[in-house]
């Protein structure tokens, strides 16, 4: 069974999910980010590939994408990493990377490669809803892969209902519609607004918030309004390349 | 018009609407709107007003007699640098921003490479009252230094970009992303680049220079239909414009001439369509310079405003259809070219044209075939690379 399903079967409360880049700080240094993630008991793992491009990605995002391509990784070495470590892993683990880089890749060996290695699901946030229903949604569902889609507040409610049902395992709510890793942004009333409204809705699918969430209290409000929430720009901020695994329990202590 | 975008969004294969979510309604909003508005009696009469008498349209058709004897046939140039800031880019700013101020837009955004989409832009502007706002590769604001000062004299902000190849690909990469902070504002793509509706509407709006090219080739050969078409090809805004009336007649040999930088056996090229692949850039399904992991690679050309590592969509499909013959000329050819029109006909063209230009050398013409040339732009921003080169040149006589 997919292991998101798994965790949201067993845990629908306070998910804590964190996002970092592969590669980044080192080359090497991914499948330790993992492994001390779990020992702090995070929930859920988005790894970025990274990527020339990313488009929807602040400053600090960005910079550890080129970082991690200086580095030298890629996307095979990417899954060769996870796949050493599959035994080892115990929670579940989404990819994050834009449609090219999947298109590249190819199809078929990209979605092979993520179940060899022990991989529960996919962000492509550029993929058009109608190009995965019609392309890839069969395939994803035979090697028991979730695609997450996004919703922001600017999403009218028709498509809100639609891609609460096509999107698996979780749907991904941005708090506010903007790239990742703004500094300056906190959730006010528009935020609050926006959740409440979700939160009215019969979605089944869990949910988590994501965007704008960097300490103890942004993420208790995303835990009151939805199953838990994500925390990209500001753990990725937040590691200290000479001290990566003090700097992570330092990091996830605060928030928890 | 069997070669423009479906009801879809796509050219073929090509095209689409490839963004994220947080993009999605400005997206949808401009693809619901933007056709009636453009085709609209009132919005018409008001850009045809302006391309008149603020632009200074129609540009002349002007028939070169050295450069007919010299390659064996009626060679026209069609003077899109004649227009007001120097270009082809302002018949597209002026079409964008009376669509804008319709959508009820109050800042507009922009990004540029050569400084012309910049500074169109900047001047559509500062003539209709809009906040403007342009993202511009630090590498370009240092080669197009007077095309920047330009564009602050004329009252726009200019926000250098120092991500990734610091040049136009990262300048429209960082447009993107401030749209996606700033939904309320206007992107103003300069090419028939991005997400649908972008690469036909940008068309559509250019399409005013194949118009003219068949008033003026009817009053001065008698003919609607001339045997070439000759445009440089960035992302594609000049070629899609001077194409767009002959593409349905298979008779115009249209033919599309990429930059092809140091060459395109070497990895310093901005060829999309001769070095590149099929793949997404900048919302869109088109072809692009990638590596096998999809990380988009670094073009090069000489010409600021044709590098980029991607081609508009609809020119992928009209590669891939075989209706557009794609060449390609080096930075020295175009070089070359640019001397060689100054000297013969006394017109210095933009670096981007005389890309197009280099390539009447490989093509064998009759005697009466008419070929049409697209000048998009006067080559005054780019004469200090020029100067530099025309001194290599005169201080070698044998070169000359």
């Amino acid at each position: 069974m997919n292991q998101i399903y798994n965790l949201f079967k067993k845990k629908n409360k306070n998910i804590l999910c964190i996002y970092f880049t592969a590669g980044f700080p080192y080359l090497n240094s991914t499948v330790k980010i993992i492994e001390i993630l779990q020992n702090l008991s995070v929930d859920l793992i988005e790894i970025g590939i990274p990527y020339s491009d990313p488009l929807a990605d602040g400053m600090i995002i960005q910079k550890s994408n080129q970082i991690s391509l200086n580095n030298g990784m890629n996307i095979d070495l990417l899954f060769d990493q996870i796949e050493q470590f599959k035994e080892k892993i115990k929670i579940p683990i989404i990819l994050m990377g834009y449609y090219n880089q999947f298109y590249q890749f190819g199809k078929d060996k990209f979605l092979k490669r993520c179940q060899t290695s022990g991989i529960s699901g996919l962000i492509l946030p550029d993929l058009p809803v109608d190009i995965f229903v019609k392309k890839y949604q069969n395939t994803f569902k035979q090697y028991l892969l979730s695609m997450i889609f996004l919703i922001t507040p600017k999403t009218c409610l028709s498509r809100i209902s639609m891609l609460s049902k096509i999107s698996d395992g979780f749907i991904y709510i941005v708090s506010s519609n903007s790239i990742t890793g703004n500094v300056h942004f906190f959730f006010g009333k528009e935020q609050t607004s926006f959740f409440q409204r979700i939160k009215k809705l019969s979605i089944e699918i869990p949910k988590l918030i994501g965007f704008g969430i960097k300490d103890k209290k942004t993420f208790s409000i995303s835990c009151q309004y939805a199953n838990g929430g994500i925390i990209g720009s500001a753990f990725i901020q937040s590691l200290d390349h000479n001290n990566l695994e003090g700097s992570i329990e330092k990091y996830i202590k605060s928030i928890r | 018009m069997k070669y423009f975008v479906d009801q879809n969004g796509y050219f073929g294969e090509f095209g689409g609407s490839f963004i994220p979510e947080m993009l999605y309604y400005n997206i949808t909003e401009l693809q619901s709107q933007y056709k009636n508005i453009i085709t609209s009696y009132e919005y018409r009469k008001l850009y045809k007003k302006l391309l008149k008498n603020y632009v200074g349209r129609p540009t002349p058709l002007f028939f070169c007699k050295k450069y007919s004897d010299q390659y064996n046939a009626k060679i026209y140039l069609k003077r899109e640098d004649l227009n007001h800031t120097g270009s082809h880019k302002i018949n597209n700013t002026i079409g964008q921003v009376l669509l804008a101020k319709k959508l009820g837009k109050k800042k507009i955004i922009a990004e540029t490479g050569a400084g012309q989409h910049g500074v169109a832009t900047a001047t559509t502007c500062a003539l209709m009252d809009l906040e403007c706002v342009i993202f511009m590769g630090s590498i370009d604001i240092k080669r197009q230094l007077s095309n920047v000062n330009r564009i602050k004299s004329l009252g726009a902000k200019v926000i250098p970009v120092l991500s990734g190849s610091k040049t136009l690909k990262d300048a429209v990469n960082e447009s993107i992303r401030y749209w996606i902070n700033h939904p309320e504002s206007y992107y103003l793509i300069g090419s028939t680049v991005g997400p649908h509706p972008y690469p036909q509407m940008v068309a559509d709006i250019q399409s005013i220079i194949s118009e003219e090219i068949q008033i003026q080739l009817t009053e001065l050969e008698g003919v609607s239909f001339p045997n070439y078409v000759i445009a440089c090809i960035g992302g594609g805004s000049n070629a899609a414009g001077s194409f767009y009336h002959f593409l349905d007649n298979n008779s115009v040999h249209l033919i599309a001439v990429e930059a092809s930088g140091l060459g395109i056996k070497t990895n310093k090229t901005a060829a999309a369509i001769h070095c590149g692949s099929k793949g997404v850039l900048h919302g869109s399904m088109t072809f692009i310079l990638q590596d096998q992991d999809g990380q988009v690679l670094p073009a090069h050309s000489i010409s600021p405003g044709l590098d980029y590592p991607g081609i508009g969509p609809m020119f992928a499909n009209l590669f891939v259809k075989k209706r557009v013959s794609f060449l390609h000329s080096t930075d020295e050819e175009a070089l070359r070219a640019g001397f060689e029109l100054t000297r013969s006909e006394g017109i210095i063209p933009a670096l981007e044209s005389a890309h197009a230009l280099a390539a009447l050398k490989k093509i064998s013409f009759q005697k009466e075939d008419i070929v049409i040339v697209i000048l998009s732009g006067r080559g005054d921003k780019d004469i200090n690379v020029y100067n530099k080169f025309f001194v290599k040149l005169l201080n070698d006589e044998s070169n000359i």
